[in-house]
């Protein structure tokens, strides 16, 4: 699995960081998205794509 | 129960986009039909009234999905036909093109629209904003920097107000209420905003309704206030709120009201579901029936419906803590929880005067819900306080003033 983010697009939700702790975080000052782990280990496919789903600002995209 | 064989959506927006991933994504392998009225891919809403509006982006930004990743869901996709009548008994959907579509499980998704004023259907110069059509239609309006009204301060007014007025437009602010937003989010916050817009060079008029839409030359000339006021204006902007898309269920024994009535599994009787701006339900720890007009709700509640409707009999009550963003200038709203109807209100950190602060909003001496402004990490955090009861006197807060 391979994960990308659209930087422009992130409203800041946290919904990505709710979902999936060990992947995602969020910049201090403005909230966009961090990307912690783009290549992430099996155990976090499922809440990555969790975070795919609930992102309400379809910025996050995976490939498996 | 065993699992469906086919389900159908109705709606190709953000729940039922939300639905029919879920529902693949959860290994289901059989027809997945997704109705949608408008005539053109799923795109997302929120950026109509911001970067669309603005033109900071292109219009291919806002489509949720790219076109590889809407044909990796094999769908059987009926974009540009409405769904007309539903039979529930029958299980069989009825399209404008004459169509009929067979179900086991069927998603009702088809949001709200917005409300008019009566009386200005098709009347030139008076715009709404849901479609991406509206935001052209506005954005090509705002190129001539009108005189523009906003009539109307709910979070679609306010973020159009500050992008026309950001675009040079002379916009005028007109709302019932006593300021903009107040009804949400108390006026602490909405005092907070009339000072920010007029400081941006919005003029506000509070406390007043509109009465009519003046025309002159058949196009909008601008609004008559129900204290016999004249705004002159070469646009108008009627944000006044929705009506949800269930029409077309008038008759089907189908429960609507408003929206289409569920439990607290988002299910309206059998082999019928709703999800998104459309779908009331009963929110289980809240204890209330709630409709939630938002954008995160849409992918949560689309989600929570299609493992529902797999679930072999074992659904999941839809128990979201609900999620607002709004973006207005250069600042950042965001709300956890149900702040409406709250009676206390306290700034946590941060302060009105910097307009960077976390608010938390309660009720019932609980905690109800957290704003943030400007505030993104912390805001979260405090979502722990609205995800579980939490006594308001548990929390240790700073300063504290009562709403309302
Ligand atoms: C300008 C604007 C700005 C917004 N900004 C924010 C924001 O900043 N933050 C936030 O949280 N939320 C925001 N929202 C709200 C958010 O966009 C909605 O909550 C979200 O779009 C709801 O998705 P939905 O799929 O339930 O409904 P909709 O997006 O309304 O989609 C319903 C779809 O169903 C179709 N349909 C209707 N009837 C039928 C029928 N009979 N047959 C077939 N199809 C039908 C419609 O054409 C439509 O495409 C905004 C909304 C607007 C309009
Ligand atoms: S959920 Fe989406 S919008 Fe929110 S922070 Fe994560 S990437 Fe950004």
């Amino acid at each position: 699995m391979h994960i990308t983010i659209d930087e422009e697009k992130c409203v800041g939700a946290g919904q990505c960081v709710l979902a999936a702790a060990e992947v995602f975080d969020q910049r201090e000052e403005d909230g966009v998205v961090v990307l912690l782990d783009a290549d992430p280990p099996e155990e976090q496919h499922a809440a990555a794509r969790d975070a795919v789903a609930v992102c309400p600002a379809a910025a996050i995209a995976v490939r498996e | 129960m065993t699992s469906p064989s086919s389900v159908v959506v109705v709606g190709a927006s953000a729940a039922g986009l939300s639905v029919a991933e879920t529902l693949r994504r959860e290994g289901f392998d059989g027809r997945v039909t997704l109705i949608g009225e408008e005539d053109c891919p799923p795109y997302d809403r929120p950026p109509l009234s911001k970067q669309i509006l603005s033109g900071a982006w292109p219009e291919e930004r806002v489509w949720l999905r790219d076109d590889v990743r809407i044909s990796g869901l094999d769908l059987d996709l009926r974009l540009g036909v409405a769904a007309v009548t539903v039979d529930p008994a029958e299980r069989i959907v009825m399209l404008a093109d004459g169509s009929r579509v067979a179900y086991d499980e069927m998603v009702i998704a088809t949001g709200v629209r917005a409300r008019r004023l009566p009386g200005t259907e098709g009347l030139a110069g008076v715009h709404t904003l849901r479609t991406l059509s509206d935001a052209r239609a506005l954005r090509e309006a705002l190129a001539a920097k009108p005189r523009l009204v906003v009539v109307g301060a709910g979070f679609l007014g306010t973020e159009a107000a500050a992008v026309a007025r950001e675009a040079g437009a002379e916009v005028t602010l007109v709302s019932d209420i006593e300021a903009p937003l107040s009804d949400v989010l108390g006026p602490e916050v909405g005092e907070l905003l009339i000072r920010m817009h007029a400081e941006h060079g919005v003029k506000i008029i509070t406390g007043v309704m509109v009465r009519e839409v003046l025309t002159s030359g058949g196009r909008a000339a601008g609004v008559r206030l129900a204290d016999g006021r004249v705004v002159e204006a070469d646009a108008v902007l009627v944000s006044i709120g929705s009506i949800p898309n269930v029409e077309w269920l008038a008759g089907s024994g189908i429960e609507i009201g408003n929206g289409v009535l569920c439990d607290e599994y988002c299910q309206a009787g059998p082999g019928v579901w709703a999800a998104g701006d459309v779908a009331s339900w009963i929110h289980p720890t809240l204890a209330e029936r709630l409709r939630i007009e938002h954008r995160t709700n849409a992918g949560e509640q689309g989600m929570a419906v299609a493992r529902n409707i797999l679930s072999r009999g074992n659904p999941a009550p839809f128990a979201p803590v609900p999620y607002i963003w709004s973006d207005q200038y250069d600042r950042k709203i965001q709300i956890y929880g149900l702040p409406r109807g709250c009676d206390r209100f306290a700034v946590t950190e941060g302060s009105l005067a910097e307009r960077r602060l976390i608010a938390l909003y309660g009720q019932n001496d609980l905690v109800r819900a957290a704003v943030g402004i400007n505030m993104v990490r912390p805001v979260r955090a405090a979502r722990a306080l609205v995800a579980t009861p939490t006594p308001w006197d548990s929390v240790d807060l700073t300063r504290q003033g009562v709403t309302a």
